[in-house]
């Protein structure tokens, strides 16, 4: 089972619930998305542009690894770990 | 800008969009006392607003961008009580078109004849169309796949669409703007696209009077006299007197041609309001003081309106959407600042008030006249 960590500000939209869990031995963060959007269009929507991009101040990570350090939307997302999707720093 | 029913039944509604969100604000016909609601959209850009009455709406339009979750087109049929919040962006682009939706810069009606159209203008430049009240949207493929598109530059702000102006007496005629890609017009609803640039400068270019790549800012004209538009570009204030095929100088005395607000008297079809700002470089009020100029003919001249306005020390940019003016019979003007100030006029720009002094930085000023 791998875990899908969300925002608050997303969770509300995943039924208030910030974490969804995947019965899946192994995904790709690409895979992992697919469900996420299955459950919830609305935060998949917010989290990839239409050209199917993380959006440029969204950051995911698998445990501690930002994927953009690894292999992007194919990073693999292991039995047990978790998918962080996380609000980037930025705005003034 | 809305017109219904008599002064005394009539509420006007300020839509201010900030940098933090959108703050409506609403009066009655004497436009002295304001009461003012938000922020909407906490933490959100909102560069366009639009209220529409049409077809027997009463629906505000906000485009609503987060600097995480991207921008959404949302609705509100209770002036903001409730907003609309759709599982997928509504204005969004082909997933084959290579391209991503960065931000809606304007929200505008169609022509007079199709009450149930609008128009989006979007950066990267694109033109999107509503058949339905803004239900659902789709790309202008004449624009979208633009033979001149590869050539077209950002300016500062972006690659963005940023003006519509509809023909009142031909729905397949409009006009947009493009930061920096100058005027467009179409005659055959949109199917192809011509640039409309005979005449203005573009100062940072080495042929300074290209076919296109123009950084226009604004465009405005009067429904009742449609060809005559003017315009706010960067470095320049011109007039056309036929659509667009050709633009003269009228920047006759004011004290920069800079600048990026333009409105259109909502009566007097040949009165315009501008901010100028000094320089491209500065982009603040000339010599700090805060001046809406005001012409009446046509251009020919122009006219500093500053009683009530702060005229030492006022340090003030005005974006391209933050002039805006009512339609009542005696027009209110309301001018909005990037330090978040926001003055108003209830007597066509004579004189001048405060509405609000510590907003975010507002980056739209629109306004709607309703039925109470």
């Amino acid at each position: 089972m791998i875990t899908i960590e969300l925002p608050r500000a997303l969770g509300a939209h995943v039924n208030g619930a910030t974490s969804l869990h995947v019965e899946a031995p192994d995904l790709t963060v690409r895979e992992a998305l697919a469900e996420l959007g299955r459950q919830s269009p609305f935060a998949l929507d917010r989290v990839m542009n239409e050209k199917g991009e993380i959006r440029q101040h969204v950051n995911l990570f698998v445990d501690d690894e930002n994927i953009r350090f690894i292999d992007g939307l194919d990073s693999h997302v292991s039995d047990g770990s978790t998918l962080f999707i996380l609000a980037a720093i930025s705005g003034g | 800008m809305t017109e219904t029913g008599s002064p005394r039944d009539s509420e006007v509604l300020l839509l201010v969009g900030t940098m933090k969100g959108a703050f409506i604000f609403r009066s009655d016909a004497s436009r002295k006392e304001w009461s003012v609601e938000g922020p909407h959209f906490r933490g959100e850009s909102v560069y366009s607003l639009f209220h529409d009455v049409r077809g027997g709406r009463n629906r505000t339009f906000a485009a609503a961008t987060s600097p995480h979750w991207g921008g959404t087109l949302r609705t509100s049929d209770d002036l903001g009580s409730t907003w609309s919040e759709p599982d997928q962006h509504t204005v969004r682009f082909p997933e084959d078109s290579g391209l991503a939706l960065a931000q809606i810069w304007q929200v505008a009606p169609g022509a007079e004849s199709e009450p149930d159209v609008l128009y989006c203008g979007v950066e990267p430049a694109a033109l999107f169309k509503s058949t339905d009240g803004g239900d659902s949207w789709h790309p202008v493929d004449g624009l979208l796949h633009h033979e001149q598109r590869p050539k077209w530059m950002p300016g500062a702000g972006g690659l963005c669409l940023h003006t519509i102006i509809t023909d009142p007496d031909n729905a397949k005629r409009m006009l947009i703007a493009i930061s920096a890609a100058g005027v467009y017009r179409t005659d055959d609803g949109g199917h192809t696209w011509a640039p409309r640039n005979v005449g203005v400068r573009a100062e940072f270019l080495p042929d300074k009077y290209p076919e296109f790549g123009q950084c226009v800012h604004k465009v405005v004209h009067h429904p009742s006299n449609p060809q005559r538009l003017f315009l706010q570009n960067h470095w320049g204030l011109y007039r056309s007197d036929d659509w667009g095929e050709n633009w003269q100088d009228i920047a006759n005395g004011v004290p920069s041609d800079f600048g990026f607000a333009m409105a259109m008297h909502p009566h007097r079809q040949d009165t315009v309001y501008i901010v100028p700002l000094e320089s491209d470089m500065f982009r603040c009020t000339p010599e700090a003081k805060m001046r809406v100029y005001r012409t009446s003919d046509a251009g020919g001249s122009w006219e500093p309106l500053t009683n009530g306005l702060p005229q030492s020390d006022a340090y003030e940019t005005v974006l391209r959407d933050c002039l805006a003016t009512d339609s009542l019979e005696k027009a209110g003007v309301y001018v909005g600042t990037r330090s978040g100030k926001l003055f108003g006029s209830s007597d066509e720009g004579a004189t001048w008030s405060e509405i609000a002094g510590n907003l975010p930085p507002i980056v739209c000023v629109k306004t709607a006249v309703i039925k109470k």
